[in-house]
């Protein structure tokens, strides 16, 4: 097992690699460092000395990929790629183009984030399962049917409707949340309803059909089929046999967005000014921060990474049959 | 006059024909024609299908780009100069719309204008009032109007569905309308002409009425949302279609050779996709956009008008789009080779010593068909919809092209006004939403029939 | 059912004492109730360190923190200068080249002197930077790692001291501004002013490189500015090369901000530095407020300083007249990107005050009868009160006039301009995009500024006739007549044969944008000719502009200072960018050699009669040559609800938040009374879902039922 985590390991590292390369690559395409030099201080009056001095400073000044006036080795290394790079393994993330430790930012914005994701998670995979349970205990009913359909249609909405509407309605109209903000601890649970709800309710569709088709796979089952002959009722036979089987194709899909979670949603959280990571990478999108932006797209590997790593474990907690 | 082709009219023209003809090639082949039996036995996949065609009816006229010639007494030459601009088909019928554009907010049939503005009249009096619309005409009575439209909706689908019905049962005419008429039919024909009436009859109201009135309400500088919400089926529809089937060549490439190689090959392939997917979406997409944008900025010999250049950078975003989806089903493609390459009649084959790239093309291609289109249709509608995010990032389509994304995202602004300019979103909503509803409710259908673990 | 409907009410119950009031406060109900204002910020501030910023968002906050010498009264007009950390404004003495004094007019004037006096009352905020230990060290100035390791916020300190402040601070500032790898924005145009700081500059960026390198801290007491002379406690004299009136203008900005040397020495300890702790992020000023917290991902707090010196509300008949500033106790900046939460929540009364955004214009405010611009019934119901006035700023479509087609001084290409000039018509643009908020533009210089002239007189002739004691734009039939003149009759090159095509580049990112796009090329489209967008980020639109590489752009420039050459001087021939590797600020390349012969005899001068006509000269060589469209002043309308008073709009100073007051009783009041909670839908919601889980559990059991009869084979 423990062989088994640290050769996960080893092998995200050439992903990480490739990972940097990528970024890196397509973001000093888009920008030269003259050009961020000029967005970073400002529109007015800005002289090419201080911009030669911004650049020295950062270490902009270095040479992408091949140092030519270096020697012998240094012509490799001592590149801003290879620079840049050796830093994020160290999770140093260094200063954004503002001057802020990226690291403390970071380390900072996380919880908001996950205080809009984790609930709309856990609430969204309750809500999901039950309705989809509910659909499978009355299958190919009208209920099912409709509900199937009801399920494609709100599917079919693109997300930013509901949030436009889940704001004026709701805060706009009938005054019960704030439109928009945030606040850490208890205080901070009137803000995070309204954004929890339109996340789940934006995700009913897909997931209800999603964990509905798992069911019906297992109900079709023999071993359910000789469950129900033994004359157990139909909920129990939901909850003791199909939910418990399902579950393991339900891990599959789950555990892998969960360390995911913590980088935000980009579109929520800026709808509703919650300072997580979502928003923080949006804003380094738009003011074209590269070193933030490196950042996120390094943690959002690293975690989506982790989520691999800990899907597999959990495979062998829930499936004897798996063996790593 | 001038036919002018532009990089994506060329790609969308080319899938239509290549589309025609890999449907003559299944017509030859009756398994494949028996599962698209199967599929289109249900009303609900006959009508969305109605729909999808209707929707790609007006991407197509909106693919015919075409140079108009510029009157002769303004040239000194006798040859003949051509306008910089370009207009489709499209435009070419909804030219009134164009032309007629107010001044500024107008609701869905007003007759006035929505907000209210300063006017001096003649004693020197500052009013404010609300002034008419320039272009609409009440002298006719709308409801005349409207009857008159359904009238002529109604005749004339009435007679291209009757058409097609004797095209098709030339010999027994009456016995099939009657069949079809009781719902008796093999395939869901009933539901299928009653989704295109509908359609006809609907369009030609809207259309007949947009002479007159403005029929969707006009935006900002006065520009008609009818004509705006008809032009972004294009972008919509482009979208959704040539991403997939960029990406797919390299998907299924990618993904059979590493299921069926092995080796180096498979980690290679697994290397690149493992790494490409564990980069958050929009953040590759957003990085891939703007260096996009960075190129097309030093180049731009690559187009002269506007429409060009936002025609490339749709071209661009379709390019980025695939190189960021195809991982998903690379991954499931790779799979379920490894999966089918493991089964009997595969090793046999190997066994006998058949090329790899027969057993490819008999054995593997043919069972892959299932998933390669159940992820078509599926990420269709998910592309549809991923546009409007896009657009609200600030990564989307050029922002002077048409498209929904660009429209609800204007609309955001709007909805904050008060009273509330409601249409350009409700607009917005509908168009995209029928489609994306039709695409979902067409896919739901076709993994019914193809997969087997979805039979209830 | 009895049971579900008592669940229903012990479901409100629970729910109701949760929220007292109201639910929807954004704030805490104890800070919406104490004299605290709340507002807004739309854009994070990136650094907070005097020297170094030059963006309205940040002054916002720098301004009320720290204190430069001089500042605007706030209530006189035209805009007038009075000393703030002075006891009296600064005297000037004109130098000869021996440094002996001439007169003001005197030909031999090479330098001349400013004498500051300070007054002696004003201290800092508490910091723990000037805490000092027993032997008369700084206490905090050298910390160690395990020191360092509990310190996560400036509040972590045990220890916060003031001092007072000193005429060294001042100096101190300018020798920061010296210092290149402090990136001050204003560093370059300083050098050509004040004596001394080129050579300062070079010298210290080389120590300031060295200190750097081997991890020492830069202490900049021990340089001096040849120019900049500290004698004794509170007297401080700036020398300043040649005239230049304009350099006190400068002494109410940011740049010249009193900086402790305790306090650099502080932040620059490198422990301090990976927390985010630094002067960019955590002010030391004397200001009326300090910034007690930051977080720009969040919210920004000021409070008062307890240790601000006595100051009062200006001398007016105001109530509040003599009366001792600050009024307001706590200020707290919340984030907020989206216009529409922001405008919802100042309707909700939880914004104090809101600018009006284009969308919210029809809500605001309506034109009254007799033309001026009235509150909407709505707004004044909720007593809210409207304030209006046009900005000293200028929006213009620039043509670069070293394009060969645009460009030139030749008499083709001046018509073409002119046409072009006439053809796009601003009044349209105003009543549609900023909903009647501006006023065309007749000059570069927007009102407010001397040299602008209001009616006939200040007319640009070149586009408008003057009919009835109105401007009015000249006719399109007269625009085109000048195209054709210029050689594209209808738009039709006589040269060529083909069409006028046109670049205009933007940088166009919002999603208005289109609109606005449309409409360009509607405006072009009325002289037949055929305009390309060409939109790009603003990055890219920038760099663009400054190579010369473009035929078209809109532009804006934003008061420094009220004075006329702050504005002309973006068409000073030796500013232009091309000439000056992209460093010049005249971005459409304007070089009229009459023009800037004016320009350079106008700068020095005071504003006088001969002044007046000078600047009417070069105005008037200007309209003609057309390098501009002229474009826009924007007006700027802000809302503020009854209980914030004193609010006054001032387009120049930054430190205006210490006169402003908050009725924080009538605040709650009216949150109270607008924001009521809607509970009907709530208990519909409620009871459908009761309904629905009733009329499962009875499907179910029929269902249960029918299938066991089923399989019994009863029925």
């Amino acid at each position: 097992m423990l062989a088994y985590i640290i050769r996960r390991l080893l092998y995200a590292i050439p992903i990480l690699i490739g990972v940097n390369l990528i970024t890196f690559m397509l973001f000093f395409m888009v920008n030269s460092p003259d050009d961020m030099a000029r967005a970073q201080l400002g529109a007015k009056q800005v002289t090419p000395e201080l911009i030669a001095s911004w650049k020295e400073e950062r270490g902009y000044d270095k040479p992408l990929f091949i140092n030519t006036k270096a020697e012998g080795f240094a012509q490799v290394s001592d590149t801003l790629f290879v620079h840049e790079s050796l830093k994020l393994f160290s999770f140093d993330f260094g200063f954004s183009d503002s001057n802020r430790n990226i690291g403390a930012d970071i380390k900072e914005r996380m919880m908001p984030s996950f205080s809009i994701a984790l609930p709309t998670f856990m609430i969204a995979l309750i809500t999901n399962i039950s309705l989809a349970l509910l659909l499978v205990l009355f299958r190919g009913s009208m209920l099912d049917t409709s509900m199937m359909i009801v399920a494609v249609m709100i599917m079919s909405v693109s997300g930013l409707f509901y949030i436009i509407a889940g704001q004026v309605l709701f805060s706009k109209i009938w005054h019960w949340v704030p439109i928009s903000g945030y606040e850490s601890g208890w205080d901070g649970v009137k803000f995070i309803i309204l954004p929890v709800m339109i996340g789940v309710f934006a995700g009913i569709g897909s997931g209800v059909r999603w964990y509905r088709s798992i069911f019906l796979e297992q109900i079709n089952q023999d071993y359910v089929r000789t469950a129900r002959a033994k004359g157990l009722s139909e909920i129990k036979v939901l909850f003791g046999h199909v939910l418990r089987n399902g579950m393991l194709p339900i891990l599959t899909g789950v555990v892998v967005i969960i360390p995911s979670l913590f980088m935000g949603s980009l579109i929520m959280e800026s709808f509703f000014g919650i300072p997580g990571l979502g928003s923080y990478t949006i804003d380094a999108i738009n003011s074209q921060d590269f070193a933030i932006v490196k950042a996120m797209v390094f943690l959002g590997s690293v975690l989506y990474i982790i989520g691999l790593i800990l899907t597999d474990i959990s495979y062998t907690l829930f499936d004897p049959r798996v063996k790593l | 006059m001038k036919l002018v082709m532009l990089w994506t009219d060329m790609l969308v023209w080319g899938l239509v024909i290549a589309l025609l003809l890999w449907s003559w090639v299944i017509s030859h082949n009756p398994q494949v024609k028996k599962i698209w039996h199967t599929i289109f036995k249900s009303s609900i996949a006959m009508a969305s299908s109605v729909v999808l065609l209707f929707y790609l009816l007006f991407t197509l006229l909106d693919s015919i780009h075409l140079r108009l010639a510029l009157p002769l007494e303004s040239q000194k030459s006798q040859v003949v100069e051509y306008e910089v601009e370009m207009v489709s088909l499209l435009d070419l019928i909804f030219e009134h719309n164009i032309q007629n554009t107010e001044r500024t907010y107008s609701a869905p049939f007003a007759t006035a204008e929505y907000a209210s503005s300063i006017v001096v009249d003649d004693e020197g009096i500052t009013k404010q009032v609300y002034l008419p619309l320039k272009y609409v005409s009440t002298k006719d009575d709308f409801m005349k109007e409207s009857l008159l439209a359904l009238g002529i909706g109604l005749m004339l689908s009435l007679l291209i569905v009757a058409i097609h019905i004797w095209w098709r049962e030339r010999s027994r005419f009456i016995l099939a309308c009657q069949e079809i008429w009781r719902g008796e039919s093999d395939l869901a024909w009933r539901t299928a002409y009653g989704t295109f009436i509908l359609l006809v009859v609907t369009f030609t109201w809207l259309y007949m009425l947009s002479y007159s009135y403005h029929v969707l309400g006009t935006d900002k500088v006065g520009g008609d949302v009818l004509y705006q919400s008809f032009k972004s089926i294009r972008t919509g529809v482009l979208i959704g279609i040539l991403t997939t089937v960029i990406m797919l060549p390299v998907a299924v490439i990618l993904g059979v050779s590493a299921g069926l190689f092995g080796g180096w090959v498979d980690d290679v392939i697994q290397y690149l996709y493992t790494t490409l997917s564990s980069i958050p979406g929009v953040l590759l997409i957003a990085a891939g956009v703007l260096s996009m944008q960075v190129m097309m900025d030093n180049n731009p010999t690559w187009f002269e008008t506007t429409l060009e250049r936002s025609d490339l950078r749709l071209l661009f975003l379709i390019l980025i789009l695939g190189i960021t989806s195809w991982t998903g089903l690379c991954r499931v493609l790779r799979a379920e080779t490894l999966k089918i390459s493991q089964m009997e009649f595969v090793t046999a084959a190997k066994a006998f010593g058949v090329s790899k790239l027969t057993i490819i093309r008999r054995h593997i291609v043919p069972n892959l068909m299932h998933i390669i289109l159940i992820s078509v249709v599926l990420d269709f509608s998910g592309l549809v919809l991923a546009e409007a995010v896009l657009s609200y990032v600030g990564v989307g389509v050029d922002p002077t092209m048409h498209s929904w994304g660009n429209m609800i995202n204007q609309a955001r602004l709007e909805m904050a006004r008060e009273p509330m300019v409601w249409w350009s979103l409700f607009s917005a909503f509908v168009f995209m939403f029928i489609l994306v509803l039709a695409a979902n409710l067409f896919s739901d259908r076709i993994q019914r029939v193809l997969d087997p673990r979805n039979k209830v | 059912m009895k049971m579900i409907i008592q669940n229903v009410f012990l479901f409100m119950m629970v729910l109701f004492p949760l929220h007292s009031g109201v639910w929807n406060n954004p704030h805490s109900e104890e800070k919406s109730a104490s004299n605290t204002l709340f507002t807004s910020f739309s854009l994070s501030p990136k650094r907070l360190d005097p020297v170094v910023s030059y963006n309205a968002n940040e002054w916002a906050f720098i301004g009320q923190i720290y204190e430069p010498p001089l500042q605007y009264n706030y209530l006189q007009r035209p805009y007038k200068l009075e000393p703030l950390t002075l006891t009296q404004m600064p005297t000037i003495r004109y130098l000869d080249k021996e440094r002996q004094e001439v007169d003001e007019n005197d030909e031999r004037v090479v330098y001349s002197e400013y004498r500051l006096e300070l007054r002696k009352d004003i201290r800092y905020q508490d910091h723990p930077a000037f805490v000092k230990d027993a032997k008369d060290h700084l206490l905090y100035a050298s910390l160690s790692e395990e020191a360092l390791e509990k310190i996560e916020s400036l509040d972590d300190f045990g220890q916060k001291t003031t001092r007072h402040l000193l005429a060294e601070d001042y100096a101190y500032a300018i020798k920061r501004m010296g210092v290149r790898q402090n990136h001050s924005p204003i560093l370059d145009s300083m050098q050509t002013y004040i004596v001394g700081l080129k050579t300062f500059s070079d010298d210290i960026t080389k120590v300031a490189k060295e200190k750097k390198s081997e991890g020492e801290v830069l202490d900049l007491r021990a340089y001096d500015i040849s120019g900049v002379k500290i004698l004794g406690d509170t007297t401080l004299v700036i020398e300043i090369n040649g005239k230049y009136p304009q350099f006190l203008y400068w002494l109410t900005m940011n740049f010249f901000a009193p900086i402790p040397w305790e306090a650099d020495l502080f932040y620059q300890q490198k422990g301090l530095v990976s927390k985010n702790l630094t002067l960019n992020w955590y002010p030391v000023g004397t200001g009326a407020y300090y910034l007690a917290e930051n977080n720009p991902n969040k919210q920004m707090r000021l409070v008062k300083n307890p240790n601000f010196h006595d100051e009062t509300y200006p001398a007016s008949d105001h109530e509040d007249a003599e009366k001792k500033l600050p009024f307001i106790d706590e200020v707290i900046y919340s984030l907020e990107k989206e216009s529409i939460p922001l405008w919802n929540k100042f309707l909700q009364g939880y914004y104090d005050a809101s600018g009006i955004s284009s969308e919210a214009f029809d809500q605001a405010v309506q034109i009254s009868s007799s033309g001026t611009m009235g509150l909407s019934e709505e707004m004044q119901e909720k007593d809210i009160s409207l304030i209006g006035s046009v900005q000293p700023s200028t929006f213009y479509l620039a043509f670069n006039m070293v394009d060969p087609i645009v460009g030139g001084y030749t008499e083709s290409s001046k018509k073409l301009r002119q046409a072009i000039s006439i053809a796009i018509d601003q009044e349209e643009y105003i009543s549609i995009f900023m909903n009647e908020r501006g006023m065309a533009a007749q000059s570069a210089i927007p009102p407010g500024i001397f040299g602008y002239e209001e009616g006939k007189k200040g007319a640009n002739t070149v586009v408008y006739d003057w009919v009835d004691g109105k401007h009015v734009r000249r006719s399109l039939a007269f625009a085109k007549q000048l195209l054709a003149e210029a050689g594209y009759p209808n738009g039709i090159s006589t040269k060529t044969g083909k069409p006028l095509k046109l670049h205009y580049d933007t940088a166009a990112t919002g999603p208005d944008n289109r609109a606005l796009m449309d409409w360009y090329r509607k405006q072009f489209d009325t002289l037949g000719i055929q305009l390309v967008i060409r939109a790009t980020d603003y990055n890219r639109f920038q760099d663009k502009v400054r190579k010369g590489k473009t035929q078209l752009f809109s532009w804006g420039w934003n008061a420094d200072y009220p004075d006329p050459e702050n504005f002309l001087f973006l068409l000073y021939g030796a500013n232009a960018s091309v000439d000056t590797n992209g460093a010049g600020i005249n971005s459409s390349n304007y070089k009229n050699p009459a023009f800037d012969k004016l320009f350079e005899k106008m700068k020095t001068m005071k504003n006088t009669p001969q002044r007046m006509d000078i600047i009417r000269q070069m105005l008037k060589i200007s309209r003609e040559d057309a390098p501009w469209v002229w474009g826009i002043h924007p007006k700027s309308l802000a809302l503020s609800h009854a209980w914030y008073r004193n609010v006054i709009p001032h387009a120049m100073a930054n430190n205006t938040l210490k006169y402003k007051r908050i009725d924080a009783a009538l605040r709650i009041k009216k949150q109270k009374e607008w924001n009521q909670p809607v509970v009907t839908p709530l208990i519909i919601i409620a009871l459908l879902v009761l309904l629905m889980i009733f009329s499962l559990r009875r499907i179910y059991r029929n269902r249960q039922n029918r299938v066991i009869c089923q399989e019994q084979g009863a029925c």
